[in-house]
């Protein structure tokens, strides 16, 4: 337990110090300190997911080495949540500048029926150009929610269906190993500080 | 004398009808920034948002828009950061209070929409409020068309 503090207290200090790159990107996934989002580096989830994106193309994890996923799990008629972080995510992005950059948002659908490729597309890149929708069967979504622990559920309305579902937005290092999940509460100034925990690590 | 009567009857008409007008205004319920965010192509629904402050302990029944096929009232709540959504049978509209249909909690769904909901265009909707003596009164609101970036931007602007 000690030894940990220690480790995350030089941790610490060699990220202030600018060597941050250099002491975590061996693979580790010491537990991180985050001043608002939740720490999941020994959390392992969303590995494995293979999944559709709006040009056709299929994507894993791995397609994304080098840039810092986050992932965040909606459908294009939610009123509320998706919306919501989908700008607060664009802010990010804009409030990081330069190392924004690195940051990919990626936004999978939980309603697969009925958001097709060309809606999904629309409806991410109105946020920002660089945002990337995800699409799978209903059988894969189902996988891939499972394997991040994600719920999502249709609730019937009349003779169509809402959804509820997790509203966390899941953050990747740039080797692919789940950091940080951020609350949907946080503000765009919150999220990007952890943001750039994860970035001084690797 | 037939035309007289019929002038004082008129006028009394533009009395009758002038104190009707300005009873239902104190009657009222008020609407205020309402706003609906826009639409990608192809996407069927959307949410529009609002403050409501009613002068009486009052509900909101229901909505209806010609912009869609089906306006419901629905809740969004949010419980270890899962987002639960759903109808609601009304909502509570308390005397002089002014209660916020946002993103982040009530807002009205529109369902089934007859068309793209771009920048600028202006939406209408028909809100039913009824007091606790089961009057009912409709309110007409233009709700223009926002980004969801935009709105938040304008919400960023606003709160500091």
């Amino acid at each position: 337990m000690n030894d940990l503090l220690t480790r995350r207290q030089v941790l610490g200090g060699l990220g202030i110090m600018g060597l941050g790159l250099l002491a975590g990107c061996d693979g580790s996934t010491t537990a991180l300190d985050f001043k608002y989002g939740k720490d999941l580096s020994n959390e392992i989830r969303g590995r494995t997911f293979k999944l559709t994106d709006t040009e056709g193309e299929v994507k894993t994890l791995s397609s994304f080495r080098g840039l810092m996923p986050m992932v965040f799990f909606g459908f294009t008629q939610c009123p509320s949540v998706c919306p919501t972080a989908l700008a607060r995510a664009a802010q990010i992005k804009k409030i990081m500048g330069e190392d924004g950059k690195t940051l990919q948002v990626i936004f999978i659908t939980v309603d697969p029926e009925r958001d097709t490729p060309k809606i999904l597309d629309a409806y991410v890149k109105q946020f920002d150009p660089s945002f990337v929708a995800l699409r799978g069967t209903p059988e894969q979504t189902l996988e891939v929610a499972k394997e991040f622990k994600v719920f999502y559920e249709k609730e019937p309305i009349g003779d169509t269906y809402t959804m509820s579902h997790t509203a966390t937005s899941f953050v990747f290092d740039s080797r692919g190993n789940l950091r940080l999940g951020l609350s949907p509460s946080l503000s765009a100034k919150q999220c990007a500080e952890d943001l750039l925990t994860v970035m001084e690590v690797c | 004398m037939t035309a007289l009567l019929s002038v004082v009857s008129r006028s009394l008409l533009a009395v009758t009808l002038l104190v009707g007008v300005s009873l239902h205004a104190m009657a009222q319920t008020r609407v205020d920034d309402a706003w609906v965010r826009t639409t990608v192509l192809g996407q069927p629904s959307s949410g529009a948002f609002m403050r409501i402050t009613a002068d009486t302990d009052s509900k909101l029944l229901s909505v209806s828009s010609a912009a869609a096929k089906d306006v419901q009232v629905h809740q969004m709540s949010m419980k270890d950061d899962v987002m639960h959504m759903g109808p609601v049978d009304f909502v509570a509209l308390p005397a002089g209070k002014t209660v916020s249909l946002d993103p982040e909690g009530y807002h009205v769904m529109l369902m089934g929409l007859v068309g793209q909901i771009k920048e600028g265009d202006q939406v209408p909707l028909t809100l039913t409020v009824e007091n606790a003596k089961g009057v009912r009164e409709t309110i007409e609101v233009q709700a223009p068309a926002r980004t969801m970036k935009a709105s938040m931007d304008m919400d960023h602007g606003a709160s500091h």
